[in-house]
C-alpha cells in the first residue's frame, strides 16, 4: 500500500512537472489542472514527461504566489462536464473551493492580458466588474426604494382619499399649492377629497365617519388581499422580511429563486400593497431582500459573479448594504448593518464595494426625492438642544424596556410561527392574512396615531414641539394663550390635548405590540424595523412628555435646579422618542454599533451617541439576559437553516470522534473503492444511499484514504461517458487511479473517474477537538470533514452533524427542524459540487494531523483544502 | 440614389427625434414651475392667528419677506413677526411621481390579470380542450426522483432548442414548476420562510 501512495505522489508530480515544463513555471495549485485531466485522454503522455525534475517546480508550487505566465495547454483542455461545479437548491457551498476557483480564473486573465489588446480590455473589464455591478446595485436599489416609497405614500393615502385634480398625487403633494392658510385648515384643500365627501357628499358628521372608516377597512382589506395572492401564485418567496434567509445565504447556503427576478419583481410590488395595507409592518427589512435580489440579477452579468458563488456573496454583502442605505438614507449605517448582522465572510475589498454601493444608492434615492424634503427619509430629524447627565437615567430606562420588549417579542413571535409552521393553522396563508389586516383596521381607525402610516408616526413622535407643530402632542397650555413667545420654546404644562393624546399613545403602544407579533411572518412582505421603532419611539415620547412635566412641576428638585430653570428648555421629548426607538429595535434585532449609527444618521446630531449607546447597550444586554438570539437567529433556528454562527462559542470538550458519522449503531460507512468497482455496483451504491459524497479508498482491505467524490459528480460523469464515450457498459470497471487496473482481455472499456475525485478532502484524526473542528468549519466555511485514524477512515463529519451536535448540547426541548432534511428526501441526487481534485495530491494523500494542516497560517490554509467538498447532507457514507 | 445621403438623412432625423424626446422628458421630468414652493409656518403673534404661507418662488426669495403676502401687520412690527416664522424651501418632481404611480398601477393590473389567467382562465381551457387525465398527468411529471435523472437533466440542459416559440415555452414550464416546489416548501411543508 504504501507503494501505491508512493506511487501516487509520483505520478501527480510527474504530470505537475511536465505541464509546468510546457508552460514555464505555472503554479498548479488549483482546479484547472485537474480538470484537464478528465478531458485528456492522454494523460499517459503527460506521465512520459520529465520525470527527473521534481523537486524544483514542486518547491515552488509550494511557494504560493509565484506568478503564473500563460499555458495554452490549460486553455485548450479546459472544457469542464456541464453542471460541475455548481451546486443544488438548499445546499451548502465551499468557500474555499470557490475562492480556490476565482484565483485560478484570476491567474488565467492575468497571464494571458499581455497577449493582445483585446485581452487586455478583457482583464481591465474584469478587473472593473467588482465596482460596475455594484454600481449597477446601488443604481437599481436606489430607484426601487425611489419607487416603493413614492407608490407607498400614494397608496396609503388611497385608504382615506383621493386626489381629483392629479390622481397620482397623494394628500400632501395634492394640497402642494393650495392657499388655506390657517392652521386649522392645513390638511385640507379642495383638490383633496376623502371617500365620505366623494360619495355621501358632506364631509362632516357620523354619516361620512362611518363611510371613511368603512372605505379605510375595504381598501386595507383588497391591499392585504392583493398582495398575499400575489405572493402566493407568482413568487412564494417573497414574503417575510427576507433578513434570515439573507443572512444564511451569505452564510453559504443556496436558496434556488431566493434572489431571482420573479422575487425581486413581487415583493418590489407587494410590499407597497402591504406597507398600505397599514398591516404593523414596514417596508425596510424587505428593501434589503430587494437590493439582494438587484445584486444577484446584475451579478448574472458579469462572468465573475456569475459563476462562483462565494464571489457572488461579496456582491450580496455590497447589496445589503446599499439596501439599508436606502431604507434608512443612512450610508455609513447600512455598511456597518451589512458587517455587523448579515454578512458572514467581509474582507476589506467588500467593505469599500459596499460603501460604494450604499453611496451610489443613497445618492439615486436623493435625486429621485421621494418625499419631497430632499431627504431619503420620512423621518429625518433634527435637534440641536443639549442633553443632561441626569437623563441617562431615562434613557437606561427605556434601554430596559427596549431589551424587555425585544425578548418577549422574540418569544411569542417564534412561539406563533412555530405554530404555524407545525400546525394546520399554517394551511392557510391567505385567510390569516386577511384576518390579520381586518382586526388591525378596524382597531387602528378610530386612533389617529394608529390609522396615521407608521413612518409618519415616528416622524411626529420625533419631531420635538415647534412653532411648525400642529399636533396634538404640543398642545401645550401656554401655547393657547396665543400671546407667549416661542422663540425659546421652553417647558411647559401640558394642555388637555396633550393629555388625551397620552391616552391615545398608550392605546396605540399596547396594540402595536399586539399586532406585531401577530404580523411578523404572515405570508406578505414584511418588515420589523418600523414597527419596532414605532413602540419604542410611542414609549420613549411618553417617558418623555413624563420627564418633562416632572421638571416643569419639580424643577426645584436638586436633580433639575442646577439646568432646569423655569422658562428654559431643558427636556426635548422628541430625543426621547428616538432614544426609545433605538432601544427596541435593539432588543429585537441585537444590534449594537450600525443601530447607533443608522439612528445617528437620521438625526444629524452628534451629541445624542452617548444616549442611543447606553441605551441599545443596556437593551442588549436585558435582552441577552433573556435569551441570547436576536429575532433573525431565532427565525434561523426555527427554520433549521444551516447557519454556524460565528458568534457564538463553543466551550464543550467533545472529540471529533463523537460526533462523527457513522455512529456505533449506523451501517458502516459507504466508500467506494478506487479500482474494483463496476458502472453496476457504483449505481447500485448511488441508488441506494442518499449520500451526496463518498470516500474514496484504496481497496476494503487497507481502508486507507484516496479522496472523495461527490455523488452529483459520479452521476454526471456516468451519463456523460454514455452520451459521449464509446462502449462504456453495466459491467465495465471505474477506476479512481491514474492508470487503468489490468483486466481480462474480453472485458469491456473501463471508466476513469479521477477527474471528479477530490484527492485533498480536509482530513481531522479522530482524537480532535470539536472546538477545533467547529473553527475550521466557521472560517474556512467547510462543509464536510472526513475524520481518520493511522490513515484509515472512520467516518465524516458535516456542517449538519455540527449543527445537530451543537443543537444537542445546547439541551433544546424541541428537536432540530431540519429543512434541508426533507429536501434531503425529495432530491436523493442531490449533487455535491465539484470534481476537480487539487493538483497537489501528494501532500494530502498522506494524512496529516490536523494542526499541522492549520498552523500553516491564513494565507497556506486555503490553498491548502482548496478542493473540499461539501455536502451537507451527506451525512455520514 | 446615394447611400451616403440616406444615412445622412436617417442621422439628422434621429437627431431630432431624440431632441424632442429630450425635450418631452424635460417637461416631464424636470422642475416645472409648480414643483417648487416656500413654505411658511407663522406662529400667532399678538391677536394674529398662526397663518401658513405658500409661494411658489425660488431658493434665494424663500423668506417671510417675500412670501408672506399680504402682511398681517404693519411696517414696525413686521420685523418682529417674520423673526418668528419659519420657512421652507421644498421642491419636488411631479413628473417622476406621475410616471412612477402610472408604471406601478400599470405593471399591477397586468399582474393582477396574469394572476386571473393563471388561476381560473387557463385550468378552465385546459379543462374544456383536453379533458381531466390531461391536467392530473401534467401535474404528475413534476418529480423525477431517480438520481441519474438529475444528471441527465444537467446535461441535457446545455443543449439549446432551435425554435423560439419552444424556448418560451419551456422557459415557462421550468418557471411554473419552480413556483410550484416553492409554494410548497412556503406553504405546505413549511420548510423556509415560517
Amino acid at each position: 500500500m504504501e507503494s501505491e501512495q508512493l506511487y501516487h505522489r509520483g505520478y501527480c508530480r510527474n504530470s505537475y512537472n511536465s505541464i509546468a515544463s510546457a508552460s514555464s513555471d505555472e503554479e498548479l495549485l488549483d482546479g484547472a489542472g485537474v480538470i484537464m485531466d478528465f478531458h485528456t485522454t492522454e494523460d499517459d503522455n503527460l506521465l512520459d514527461g520529465d520525470a527527473a525534475s521534481p523537486g524544483s517546480n514542486y518547491a515552488m508550487s509550494n511557494g504560493g504566489g509565484v506568478a503564473s505566465s500563460t499555458t495554452h495547454l490549460l486553455d485548450f483542455l479546459e472544457e469542464p462536464i456541464p453542471g460541475v461545479g455548481t451546486y443544488d437548491d438548499f445546499h451548502t457551498i465551499d468557500w474555499v473551493r470557490e475562492k480556490c476557483k476565482d484565483r485560478e480564473r484570476h491567474r488565467k486573465i492575468n497571464s494571458k492580458k499581455k497577449e493582445s489588446a483585446w485581452e487586455f480590455t478583457k482583464s481591465l473589464y474584469d478587473a472593473w466588474s467588482g465596482w460596475l455591478v455594484v454600481t449597477l446595485t446601488g443604481l437599481a436599489s436606489g430607484a426601487l426604494a425611489g419607487l416603493i416609497d413614492i407608490a407607498a405614500d400614494w397608496m396609503n393615502d388611497l385608504k382615506e382619499g383621493v386626489c381629483l385634480s392629479a390622481m397620482w398625487f397623494n394628500h400632501e403633494q395634492c394640497c402642494w399649492t393650495s392657499n388655506e392658510t390657517t392652521f386649522a385648515e392645513r390638511d385640507k384643500c379642495p383638490q383633496w377629497k376623502s371617500w365620505a365627501e366623494l360619495i355621501l357628499g358632506q364631509a362632516e358628521g357620523p354619516g361620512s365617519y362611518i363611510m371613511n372608516y368603512f372605505m379605510y377597512i375595504y381598501w386595507a382589506l383588497s391591499f392585504a388581499f392583493l398582495a398575499v395572492c400575489l405572493v402566493k401564485v407568482f413568487a412564494p418567496y417573497a414574503c417575510g422580511s427576507g433578513i434570515p434567509e439573507i443572512k444564511t445565504i451569505l452564510s453559504g447556503f443556496i436558496i434556488r429563486g431566493y434572489l431571482g427576478k420573479w422575487t425581486l419583481m413581487i415583493k418590489t410590488i407587494t410590499l407597497v400593497l402591504a406597507v398600505a395595507s397599514g398591516l404593523s409592518l414596514g417596508k425596510e427589512g424587505p428593501l434589503v431582500h430587494v437590493a439582494c435580489c438587484c445584486g444577484n440579477i446584475f451579478s448574472y452579468l458579469f462572468p465573475k459573479y456569475s459563476k462562483n458563488e462565494a464571489k457572488k456573496r461579496e456582491v450580496l454583502s455590497a447589496a445589503s448594504a446599499a439596501g439599508v442605505s436606502v431604507a434608512f438614507g443612512a450610508p455609513i449605517g447600512g455598511v456597518l448593518f451589512s458587517l455587523e448582522e448579515v454578512s458572514y465572510y467581509f474582507p476589506l475589498k467588500t467593505l469599500w464595494r459596499s460603501f460604494f454601493a450604499a453611496l451610489v444608492a443613497a445618492f439615486v434615492l436623493r435625486s429621485i426625492n421621494p418625499f419631497g424634503n430632499s431627504r431619503l427619509v420620512l423621518f429625518y430629524v433634527e435637534y440641536h438642544t443639549p442633553w443632561y447627565l441626569f437623563e441617562l437615567i431615562p434613557f437606561i430606562l427605556l434601554g430596559v424596556f427596549g431589551g424587555l420588549w425585544g425578548a418577549f417579542f422574540i418569544r411569542a413571535n417564534i412561539a406563533w410561527c412555530r405554530r404555524r409552521k407545525s400546525t394546520r393553522f399554517g394551511k392557510y396563508p391567505v385567510l390569516e392574512v386577511i384576518l390579520v389586516a381586518a382586526i388591525t383596521a378596524v382597531v387602528a381607525f378610530p386612533n389617529p396615531y394608529t390609522r396615521q402610516n407608521t413612518s409618519e408616526l415616528i416622524k411626529e413622535l420625533f419631531t420635538d414641539c415647534g412653532p411648525l407643530e400642529s399636533s396634538q402632542l404640543c398642545q401645550y397650555r401656554s401655547q393657547m394663550n396665543g400671546s407667549k413667545a416661542f422663540t425659546d420654546n421652553p417647558n411647559r404644562p401640558a394642555g388637555p390635548g396633550v393629555y388625551s393624546a397620552m391616552w391615545q399613545l398608550c392605546l396605540a403602544l399596547i396594540f402595536k405590540i399586539i399586532m406585531t407579533i401577530f404580523t411578523f411572518g404572515l405570508k406578505v412582505p414584511s418588515g420589523l424595523f418600523i414597527p419596532s421603532m414605532a413602540i419604542g419611539a410611542i414609549a420613549g415620547r411618553i417617558v418623555g412628555i413624563a420627564v418633562e412635566q416632572l421638571a416643569y412641576y419639580h424643577h426645584d428638585w436638586f436633580l433639575f435646579k442646577e439646568w432646569c430653570e423655569v422658562g428654559a428648555d431643558c427636556i426635548t421629548p422628541g430625543l426621547y422618542a428616538m432614544v426609545g426607538a433605538a432601544a427596541c429595535l435593539g432588543g429585537v434585532t441585537r444590534m449594537t454599533v450600525s443601530l447607533v449609527v443608522i439612528v445617528f444618521e437620521l438625526t444629524g446630531g452628534l451629541e445624542y451617541i452617548v444616549p442611543l449607546m447606553a441605551a441599545v447597550m443596556t437593551s442588549k444586554w436585558v435582552g441577552d439576559a433573556f435569551g441570547r438570539e436576536g429575532i433573525y437567529e431565532a427565525h434561523i433556528r426555527l427554520n433549521g437553516y444551516p447557519f454556524l454562527d460565528a458568534k457564538e462559542e463553543f466551550t464543550h470538550t467533545t472529540l471529533a470522534r463523537e460526533v462523527m458519522r457513522p455512529r456505533r449503531s449506523d451501517p458502516p460507512l459507504a466508500v467506494l473503492t478506487q479500482d474494483d468497482l463496476t458502472v453496476e455496483e457504483l449505481q447500485s451504491v448511488i441508488n441506494e444511499t442518499s449520500y451526496n459524497g463518498f470516500p474514496v479508498i484504496v481497496s476494503k482491505e487497507s481502508q486507507r484514504l484516496v479522496g472523495f467524490a461527490l455523488r452529483r459528480d459520479i452521476t454526471i460523469a456516468i451519463e456523460n461517458a454514455r452520451r459521449k464515450q464509446e462502449g462504456i457498459m453495466l459491467n465495465s470497471r471505474v477506476y479512481f487511479t491514474q492508470h487503468a487496473p489490468t483486466l481480462p482481455a474480453d472485458s469491456p472499456r473501463p471508466l476513469k473517474l479521477r477527474s471528479i475525485l477530490d484527492m485533498s478532502p480536509f482530513t481531522v484524526t479522530d482524537h480532535t477537538p470539536m472546538e477545533i473542528v467547529v473553527d475550521i468549519f466557521r472560517k474556512l466555511g467547510l462543509r464536510q470533514c472526513l475524520v481518520t485514524h493511522n490513515g484509515i477512515v472512520l467516518g465524516i463529519i458535516t456542517k449538519k452533524n455540527i449543527l445537530e451536535h451543537l443543537e444537542e448540547l445546547k439541551q433544546h426541548t424541541e428537536p432540530l427542524a431540519a429543512s434541508w432534511y426533507y429536501h434531503k428526501k425529495r432530491h436523493p441526487s442531490s449533487h455535491g459540487s465539484n470534481g476537480k481534485p487539487g493538483s497537489r495530491v501528494h501532500h494530502v494523500q498522506l494524512i496529516r494531523s490536523f494542526q499541522d494542516g492549520w498552523g500553516g497560517g491564513g494565507g497556506d490554509d486555503s490553498e491548502d483544502e482548496e478542493e473540499q467538498v461539501c455536502l451537507l447532507n451527506g451525512s455520514n457514507l | 440614389w446615394d447611400p451616403g445621403q440616406t444615412v445622412h438623412l436617417l442621422f439628422m432625423y434621429v437627431c431630432v427625434m431624440l431632441h424632442r424626446t429630450h425635450n418631452q422628458m424635460k417637461t416631464y421630468l424636470l422642475q416645472n414651475s409648480e414643483d417648487i414652493r416656500c413654505k411658511c409656518i407663522c406662529p400667532p403673534y399678538r391677536d394674529i392667528e398662526g397663518q401658513i404661507y405658500k409661494q411658489n418662488v425660488s431658493l434665494k426669495d424663500c423668506n417671510c419677506l417675500h412670501v408672506v403676502e399680504p402682511m398681517p401687520v404693519d411696517g414696525k412690527d413686521v420685523e418682529a413677526y417674520c423673526l418668528r416664522c419659519e420657512c421652507k424651501y421644498e421642491e419636488r418632481s411631479s413628473g417622476t411621481i406621475k410616471v412612477t404611480i402610472i408604471m406601478y398601477l400599470s405593471i399591477l393590473g397586468l399582474l393582477l390579470l396574469y394572476m386571473v389567467y393563471l388561476t381560473l382562465l387557463e385550468p378552465m381551457l385546459k379543462r374544456r380542450l383536453f379533458g381531466h387525465s390531461q391536467l392530473i398527468q401534467s401535474d404528475d411529471d413534476v418529480g423525477d426522483q431517480q438520481p441519474f435523472a438529475n444528471a441527465h437533466n444537467v446535461l441535457s440542459r446545455s443543449h439549446s432548442r432551435p425554435n423560439m416559440l419552444n424556448k418560451v415555452e419551456h422557459a415557462q414550464q421550468r418557471w411554473r414548476r419552480q413556483v410550484q416546489e416553492q409554494r410548497k416548501s412556503v406553504f405546505d411543508r413549511h420548510v423556509v420562510l415560517s
